[in-house]
């Protein structure tokens, strides 16, 4: 049985300064159910890390942890070495695309620059600046329900990045596009991020998404949701369809795989190790 | 969806049959209702003819229409008072029942102090309540405008709240992310979100304030002291002046019908773009 690692290797590739790091948190919620526990994690400025693991596993929580939508019960969160307080511009992409359905594509990234007090035609350049690095130029004037799924998505993304936060956190965006769509959503998202260089944490259950986009995998376990174990991905950027095709990519994507089994495996655990 | 091809497809049977049936559809949305009213009224016409029913118990179709006309300075100034109390209470129901719902949208225990109270006015018949107002009350327009606005309020205030309240959670959390204060939340978000849900009771309140201000009428003109389309009826029940009394009611089912299309065209107006109720059926 795979020993859980509880500390974020020294060895991950993240070679910036530390943006975030989780000391020992953990999340039960009213209903006795315990989401994460005992969590230790450490983002890197400029990191792309996704946790990867079966659903239940907290990833989802841990992201809403970072994002402050939730507080956690033990541990806590050290944005740089100061408190929680000090909270960083954050950028949240959901898994559905989560536009107002009345307002058009402006309006719709216009809205955490206008939440803030920014007039639109003071907005504009940002917005179509935005729009453009998500290649939606043109469609400015359409509703969501005019666009496609995968385009829907790019909105969400254009309105996530529109303030320029130093941290994308993205919860299972592509998981209901088409393959295709999503392929061409990973290629520009990984190019948009070497632009910026922000930082991203990516919740996924895809071994092949995870592996392609990051540097760091981090691999969760379910009940109670952990840290199961961190793989870094040393594969180097630009990644695009090469790298996909690559037998590098294949090999890494085994490895992954054969730790997610390992995480799963460790879910059913408590019955049958013995310790 | 906005392409509409312009050169005719080969379409095989079924498509072509289908194509037909949806002319058909068409075609008969009108003509189909159109032509069992003129039926209706034709019917209606001949049964007074081959019984030789008096006038004064069920005028002909014709007699009704020539009263219209005739008597269409009195009726259309009784239409007046009666559309005046019409739309101010729904104007006020309107200003309550948003007020109220966002009222009730700020607090979980506000709404829920409050909301049965809503329910007590609502249940109770306006008939029964008339009698107290009558008493406390001294303006007669306030009298009828209460009534109607007693009517016509909750289905407003039932919706617009239940609208504020069916905000995607991912949506509040977006607004909450990125530091929306409550006002805006209301603003950009909740009142938006809720205005199908608004639209959908406006239309509802529509005609039960038409009603309102009819019944409120009804009630207060047996003590002789409305000139709404009301009083007109019952004045013309007294006279046994039969046409007098289906012109008004004509009078009054066509204000109604009409309140509710324009109110159904606004509805169209706002949401065309967004909302899946005012959406073209696309394949």
């Amino acid at each position: 049985m795979q020993e859980k690692v509880a500390q974020a290797p020294a060895s991950a590739s993240g070679k910036g300064p530390m943006l975030l790091a989780l000391r020992g948190v953990g999340k039960v919620f009213s209903n006795g159910v315990t989401a994460l526990s005992d969590v230790d994690l450490t983002i890197r400025e400029g990191d792309f890390l996704s946790l990867l693991g079966p659903s239940g596993c907290g990833k989802s929580t841990a992201l809403r942890l970072i994002a402050g939508l939730a507080t956690p019960t033990s541990g806590l969160l050290d944005w740089r070495g100061s408190s929680a307080l000090d909270r960083p511009d954050i950028g949240f992409v959901f898994q559905e695309p989560t536009l107002l359905p009345w307002a058009d594509v402006f309006d719709n990234v216009w809205l955490p620059l206008r939440l803030k007090g920014v007039s639109r035609s003071k907005a504009a350049p940002a917005v179509m600046e935005m729009l453009a690095r998500v290649h939606l130029t043109g469609f400015e004037n359409a509703v969501p329900r005019e666009l496609s799924g995968g385009m829907k998505m790019r909105v969400s993304i254009a309105r996530a990045m529109v303030t320029k936060p130093r941290v994308l956190l993205m919860d299972e965006p592509f998981a209901a596009l088409d393959e295709i769509t999503r392929f061409k959503l990973n290629n520009d998202l990984l190019e948009l991020w070497q632009d910026e260089r922000f930082t991203v944490v990516f919740v996924t259950h895809s071994v092949f998404e995870s592996v392609f986009l990051s540097n760091r995998v981090v691999v969760m376990a379910a009940r109670p949701g952990r840290v199961f174990r961190e793989l870094a991905v040393d594969a180097p950027y630009p990644r695009n369809e090469t790298f996909r095709t690559s037998p590098d990519y294949a090999a890494l994507c085994r490895q992954a795989s054969d730790v997610l089994i390992g995480a799963i495996n460790s879910t059913a655990g408590p019955h049958h190790d013995g310790h | 969806m906005t392409a509409i091809e312009e050169h005719a497809p080969i379409l095989d049977p079924e498509e072509a049959r289908r194509v037909r049936q949806e002319r058909l559809e068409r075609i008969g949305r009108w003509v189909l209702p159109l032509a069992i009213m003129i039926l209706a009224i034709w019917l209606w016409d001949r049964i007074c003819v081959w019984n030789d029913i008096p006038k004064y118990i069920l005028p002909r179709p014709g007699v009704v229409l020539k009263t219209l006309f005739d008597d269409a300075g009195l009726l259309f100034s009784s239409l007046l008072v009666t559309l005046k109390i019409t739309f101010l209470s729904l104007l006020l129901a309107v200003i309550g029942g948003v007020g109220l719902a966002v009222l009730f949208a700020q607090s979980k225990w506000v709404e829920m102090s409050f909301f049965p109270f809503a329910i007590v006015l609502q249940v109770t018949p306006i008939v029964a309540i008339f009698p107290l107002i009558n008493i406390y009350v001294d303006d007669q327009t306030t009298k009828l405008l209460l009534c109607a606005w007693i009517v016509a309020f909750f289905p407003i205030l039932s919706n617009t709240t239940l609208g504020l309240n069916s905000v995607d959670r991912n949506l509040r959390d977006m607004f909450k992310l990125n530091g929306a204060t409550r006002w805006q939340q209301l603003r950009y978000l909740r009142l938006p979100a809720a205005m199908p849900y608004f639209l959908g009771g406006l239309k509802i309140a529509g005609g039960l304030s038409l009603i309102g201000a009819v019944v409120a009428e009804f009630v207060a003109g047996a003590t002789g002291q409305s000139s709404g389309l009301a009083s007109r009826i019952i004045e013309a029940g007294y006279r046994l002046n039969a046409p007098r009394l289906f012109a008004a009611l004509i009078l009054i089912s066509f204000t109604g019908i009409l309140i509710f299309l324009v109110l159904s065209l606004i509805s169209h107006l706002i949401l065309r773009r967004w909302h899946e109720s005012a959406l073209k059926q696309e394949r």
